[in-house]
């Protein structure tokens, strides 16, 4: 604490918005540390993961809804990129650019985050979780079976690389190298978090914070709840269609088994890990579990087997996770990056707890 | 028709099962509102003690005369125990701390007492399937144009007497009025001398001792197992504690018997891979249309 307090109050003479551009610039100069494809893809698929946590970040962080099956989500963004920018129909294919696509995605999965909301929204919390979980497993299985347009279990294919270009004059078209689509998602980011910044403090990014204490003094505050509980619902699965375009163009390839309810949860304990509802809690969570999943259990394990140990770290993950979504949830159940609110919220027993007791000795002072 | 009745019998006993775990997660969810999703995990849990058992009598096969009860009972009352146990410890580490939390808080921390549970019976048994010892003789009696074999009738026998008994015990005995009064009003209960900590230990220990009869009994009845059987079976046993009514007994027994009939219905009719998708959109339905289920009575929005 006393190391810290320097700190803080020098990042604290820095406006909001210097911060923020000091972020992207270190973030845009990330893969020059280490150049190589592999980090860059990890990167581009960390940067993805960004996202999606973003996104569930306004359903489960802002609006307090429980979805179990976000995965699904992503799903029907990356298939609708998929379908849209491949040989896969017909002839030819159809090959829509990348960057329509990007909000044709999100369009869509909106649409099916509106249609999965209209009907559960008004279902209690916990319900609302098992009705998502169980979309999120009805979606994967539908794109598996359904193999005469989806390709089955092989998924679709040879995806189209997006092409920057200026009629006549230049095309650019993204290449083996990841860079690009690191920009790419980069750019996305910046925008995920200016719009969510906003939102945040927008009359319906309060109207969500306030369905989320309570729903029942929201409704009677003249919060119409399902349209606003809906409007996290498509907003939350939009985000997820960008995430999904994204990853889907880069690994040039869908299938049904990336969808799975691992990750959805996987999702879920990034922000469980970095702090529900607060934009730098969930990307650090974020960025946490992808380099522990990606970079340091795969190199663990080899470091091991290097000194001769036989121990295969990464099937270990789940494990990690399921530590982490308990051991948050009973000891600091805020997130190591919370904000300032949600804190005040979850402590609010203690809080009172601690001002009542504060009373008791007044009180007992002034008996005696 | 005669294809009909045959999944009727199939649909019936595998809903037996579906029952039996059913009944784990209603008992839970009537007494502290907590969907617990590590129930379907300690259901595998029950396989894969039942299985070291077996492997400690030195069982590797078919079990004849009075030690195939002797067997049995050894086994299905060790799975139960252990499985009991587990319930008891998940319950006083993972939940009891998050009882008076956001609702949010303790369903976030059964999904990671899951994963957890997984993975450890991931490090124990390997991640893939293994068979379990055909331990009960198998004969198979015709009943007209429908086959039944005997480890159907054993599930569906089973699961109808576990629930009549634990029927009974909630009904008829002291601790099962206090479940009742603990589910109803936990302050209250309190107030008259209830020991609510003890009352929700007990449910917990009643409901995963169930889970592991049924792991015991799922062993017997597909004759193979696998660490991540739990979470199918568990999220269609909750569909069927949802659809038959949360929180009460004999609905938990209807779904189960009504999803175990839907999954076979599907089976044979459609086809296998789209089991999981009527039964999970039976669930999202239930929950749309009627989500106090079946029997269940409505709950007014608590304040």
């Amino acid at each position: 604490m006393m190391r810290a307090a320097p700190l803080r109050s020098l990042t604290a003479k820095i406006p909001p918005l210097g911060k923020a551009a000091i972020v992207f610039a270190a973030a845009m100069a990330l893969p020059f540390v280490h150049y190589n494809g592999a980090f860059t893809n990890f990167l581009v698929t960390a940067g993805g993961f960004v996202l999606l946590a973003l996104g569930l970040n306004i359903v489960v962080g802002y609006a307090g809804l429980l979805d179990l099956g976000y995965a699904a989500f992503f799903a029907i963004g990356s298939y609708s990129f998929a379908m849209l920018a491949s040989p896969h129909f017909g002839a030819h294919g159809i090959h829509l650019p990348f960057w329509v696509l990007l909000f044709v995605a999100s369009g869509i999965a909106a649409v099916f985050g509106i249609l999965l909301g209209a009907p559960t929204l008004r279902l209690r919390g916990d319900y609302l979780a098992i009705v998502t979980l169980g979309f999120g497993e009805i979606v994967p299985q539908t794109f598996l079976n359904l193999s005469q347009w989806t390709g089955g279990p092989n998924g679709i294919g040879t995806l189209d690389k997006p092409v920057i270009a200026v009629a006549g004059l230049f095309a650019f078209k993204f290449g083996f190298d990841p860079l690009p689509f690191y920009f790419t998602v980069l750019g996305l980011i910046a925008f995920a978090v200016w719009l969510k910044s906003n939102l945040r403090e927008s009359r319906l990014g309060r109207a969500w914070m306030a369905i989320r204490e309570d729903e029942l003094a929201a409704a009677h505050m003249g919060i119409n709840t399902t349209t606003t509980k809906l409007a996290a619902f498509a907003m939350g699965a939009s985000f997820s269609g960008l995430a999904g375009c994204a990853l889907a163009a880069n690994l040039q390839l869908v299938s049904p088994d990336q969808f799975q309810f691992n990750v959805s949860i996987y999702v879920l304990a990034m922000l469980v890990l970095g702090g529900m509802g607060n934009i730098p809690g969930v990307i650090v969570g974020s960025l946490i579990l992808s380099a522990l999943d990606r970079l340091i259990l795969p190199q663990g394990t080899n470091f091991l087997h290097g000194i001769g140990l036989n121990v295969d770290l990464t099937s270990s993950r789940f494990l990690i996770y399921g530590v982490i979504l308990v051991a948050m949830m009973l000891f600091r159940p805020e997130g190591l990056i919370p904000s300032g609110q949600r804190k005040a919220e979850l402590h609010a027993a203690e809080i009172d707890k601690n001002a009542a007791a504060h009373e008791q000795e007044l009180y007992t002072e002034a008996v005696h | 028709m005669d294809l009909f009745l045959q999944q009727v019998v199939n649909g019936l006993s595998l809903g037996g099962i579906y029952a039996l775990i059913a009944l784990g997660y209603t008992m839970v969810y009537g007494i502290i509102e907590l969907i617990n999703f590590a129930h379907g995990d300690v259901y595998t849990l029950g396989t894969f003690f039942s299985l070291a058992i077996l492997t400690l009598l030195g069982v590797t096969g078919v079990v004849t005369g009075p030690a195939l009860i002797l067997v049995v009972t050894v086994t299905i009352l060790g799975a139960m125990i252990l499985c009991g146990l587990t319930g008891v410890i998940i319950e006083r580490l993972a939940y009891r701390r998050l009882r008076n939390a956001p609702k949010l808080a303790p369903l976030i921390t059964a999904i990671g007492m899951s994963f957890i549970l997984e993975n450890l019976m991931q490090y124990w048994k390997g991640p893939s399937p293994m068979s379990f010892p055909k331990v009960i003789p198998n004969p198979t009696y015709a009943a007209g144009p429908i086959s039944i074999q005997a480890k159907q009738i054993i599930v569906i026998v089973l699961a109808v007497v576990l629930m009549f008994a634990l029927q009974a015990f909630v009904t008829r005995t002291r601790l099962g009025k206090a479940m009742r009064a603990t589910a109803q009003d936990k302050d209250a209960a309190q107030l008259m001398g209830i020991n609510i900590n003890t009352t929700i230990a007990l449910t917990f220990l009643i409901g995963s001792a169930l889970a592991g009869a049924a792991g015991f009994v799922s062993g017997v009845y597909y004759e193979s197992t696998w660490f991540f059987n739990g979470f199918a079976a568990g999220l269609k046993a909750f569909t069927a504690a949802v659809l038959g009514g949360i929180g009460n007994l004999a609905g938990a027994m209807l779904g189960g018997f009504l999803i175990g009939l839907i999954e076979a219905m599907t089976t044979q009719f459609i086809s296998d891979q789209w089991a999981n998708v009527v039964v999970f959109s039976v669930l999202v339905l239930v929950l749309i249309f009627r989500p106090s289920g079946l029997l269940g009575e409505s709950l007014p929005n608590k304040v």
